[in-house]
């Protein structure tokens, strides 16, 4: 072909991955996750450490094969710190995804299933929503209600449900043009039972990826809201608390109490992005072929 | 344009009178008591009485929409009421901060937009090279990491351990004048960290729109007249390519006012967003309220400047569609 100068390498597709390279990145990414998973559940019961116990004479400790992401500034060890704080967080974070995606599932399935000038008020008030910046309303919602574990899954929770809500809405409206659709209004069943039972099956997979995607994202909302001291209470280890409590540690120049906390958002958010896309190519297989050209 | 610009106008009025709307009726359902804190401490041995009195003096006797009308109308006049933890009228402190968070944010987002092009196009260039895997790597991983903790690693390496730049501030604390000379070393870093913070986004978007545009009819015609590879990426490629991302640069606002919010604490920056954060932990409401309708108000701005983008770059879109 004449065309094929140039054309191979655009033929591999996002990322330049082939196949192989794909598997890989899902293996991984599921064996990442399924370890954080187990570290989450399994560790602190199992090891039944105090993970509060000071140990003044290790205090920043360098990682070493005792301890081996070091010591904090009061001797306590840092991989089980990253635990800890990783368990609340995804905690967290999974509970903000699912208040986040209740809210805007309902909110999407509202507005496509009325359409009309409920659906037009409804997606405006999404878009005054998305005009203040999420952090700024998560900072104002907890600064209002005192900082702690519920205000920040609120928060969290109630400025993310936008993106969500635009899919599910988008979705309704493309399935309510499907011809069982119309057989069964057709066919006499009202309303509410035609959303329910044929509109929001088919809209459970996006809503669902959408809420996977979630998860990371609120990990790091509440890490941030715990970093800037807004968040969870700084005895109760978060990755943010860890990272705000290493500063001063960071400021006489012991990098690690900040390091690996860090660490522990990013690694398992691309993991889960890894997954999520994965799905989300065989939920839509169309856009990986369009990618492919 | 004129036309273009009336609307978005129109359409933010009530987006704004929303979102103060809204400040107010979650300031009341929750349990914040201004009264309580004017008072402070001397609010918890005071006479119901002289709290009645305080109450109806700073007017939040009144009911919700009430409160919110009187702040609406004193805002139109410029009057945003007193910021407690600041001591000074909020006017005047956004109007003393304001222009060093947009000088940290300006300088970041241009940064980010002019490194993000390169990278983009470059990875783009040959989708699956090693430069490409290198860069959407880099990328996700950078996406994936928090602007704080970016931040604070830049500062341990640059601050601490290189001892090249200042660790924060504004200017070195023995002086007593902001000169340029320290305002741009001081700069540097957290305008590096905003920047790279905001890059990732840029990059993967640059990279897919540049990526597609080389696939289209003209870079295979351009190819074709046998243009040189050079003209064809960055005339041909890279001007479509950038159509998709151009309106997108206004809608990056909201994560711009949040990468800031971060970066501001984390290096001490004297802007508008450290001083957020400082009214948060201290509900400084009048300060809060202010801070989120100007914030508001920069995304509706963001969002005009997008359209008009769109419209310069692309001569096939009208204004007055």
């Amino acid at each position: 072909m004449a065309e094929t100068t140039w054309r191979p390498a655009s033929a591999r597709g996002a990322g330049g991955a082939t196949a192989t390279t794909r598997a890989w990145r899902v293996w991984s990414s599921a064996a990442i996750v399924t370890a954080v998973v187990l570290a989450v559940l399994v560790v602190p019961p199992v090891v039944n450490l105090d993970e509060q116990a000071v140990h003044l004479a290790d205090k920043l400790l360098p990682p070493s094969w005792e301890h081996p992401f070091g010591t904090d500034d009061v001797g306590r060890d840092l991989l089980v710190r990253c635990v800890y704080g990783l368990r609340v967080s995804l905690l967290v974070g999974i509970v903000a995804a699912v208040v986040a995606t209740v809210v805007g599932t309902a909110v999407g399935a509202l507005a496509a299933a009325c359409g009309g000038w409920v659906d037009r008020i409804v997606m405006r008030l999404v878009d005054v929503f998305a005009s203040v910046p999420h952090l700024l309303l998560g900072i104002f919602i907890v600064a209002m209600f005192r900082p702690g574990v519920w205000p920040v899954v609120i928060s969290v929770g109630l400025t993310h449900w936008l993106s969500t809500a635009r899919i599910v809405r988008a979705e309704v409206l493309s399935l309510r043009s499907r011809p069982y659709v119309d057989a069964a209004i057709s066919g006499g069943a009202s309303r509410w039972r035609v959303t329910v039972r044929h509109l929001l099956p088919g809209v459970l997979p996006q809503a669902g990826l959408a809420a996977v995607l979630m998860v990371p994202h609120a990990i790091w909302h509440e890490s941030a809201l715990s970093f800037l001291g807004l968040g969870l209470p700084t005895h109760q280890a978060s990755l943010g608390t860890l990272v705000q409590g290493a500063r001063s540690s960071l400021l006489a120049g012991d990098w690690w109490p900040t390091l690996f906390p860090g660490l522990f958002i990013i690694v398992p958010t691309l993991a889960i992005a890894g997954l999520a896309g994965a799905w989300r190519e065989r939920i839509n297989p169309r856009r990986r072929s369009e990618l492919m050209l | 344009m004129a036309r273009l610009v009336g609307r978005r106008a129109v359409f933010a009025v009530p987006v704004l009178l929303l979102v103060t709307f809204g400040v107010f009726a979650v300031a009341d359902a929750s349990p914040f008591d201004p009264v309580k804190a004017y008072a402070g401490t001397a609010g918890l041995t005071a006479s119901q009485e002289n709290l009645d009195q305080l109450r109806a003096n700073l007017g939040v006797d009144k009911p919700l929409v009430g409160r919110w009308w009187d702040w609406l109308t004193s805002a139109l006049q410029g009057d945003l009421g007193d910021s407690s933890t600041l001591r000074q009228p909020v006017a005047d402190a956004i109007g003393e901060r304001v222009g060093w968070s947009v000088l940290l944010a300006a300088t970041a987002f241009v940064v980010a937009i002019l490194l993000g092009s390169a990278l983009g196009v470059l990875a783009a260039r040959r989708p699956g090279g090693w430069l490409d895997r290198c860069v959407t790597s880099l990328a996700y991983t950078l996406e994936a990491a928090p602007p704080f903790w970016l931040g604070l690693l830049a500062m341990w390496l640059f601050a601490l351990k290189l001892d090249v730049l200042p660790a924060g501030g504004l200017t070195d604390t023995a002086s007593t004048t902001v000169t340029f000379g320290q305002v741009t070393s001081h700069l540097a870093l957290p305008a590096a960290v905003l920047a790279v913070s905001q890059l990732p986004w840029f990059v993967l978007y640059v990279r897919q729109g540049v990526g597609d545009a080389l696939g289209d009819d003209p870079v295979r015609g351009a190819r074709a007249r046998g243009l040189a590879e050079r003209t064809v990426l960055l005339h041909h490629a890279f001007r479509s390519g950038m159509l998709p991302v151009l309106t997108l640069i206004g809608s990056r606002v909201p994560e711009l006012i949040t990468g800031a919010l971060l970066v501001e604490t984390v290096f001490s920056w004297p802007g508008i967003a450290a001083a957020t954060v400082g009214a948060a932990t201290s509900v400084d409401f009048p300060l809060l309220a202010a801070l989120t309708a100007l914030a508001t108000a920069a995304v509706l701005l963001g969002n005009l400047l997008a359209d008009l983008l769109y419209g310069l770059a692309d001569p096939r879109v009208g204004f007055d569609g």
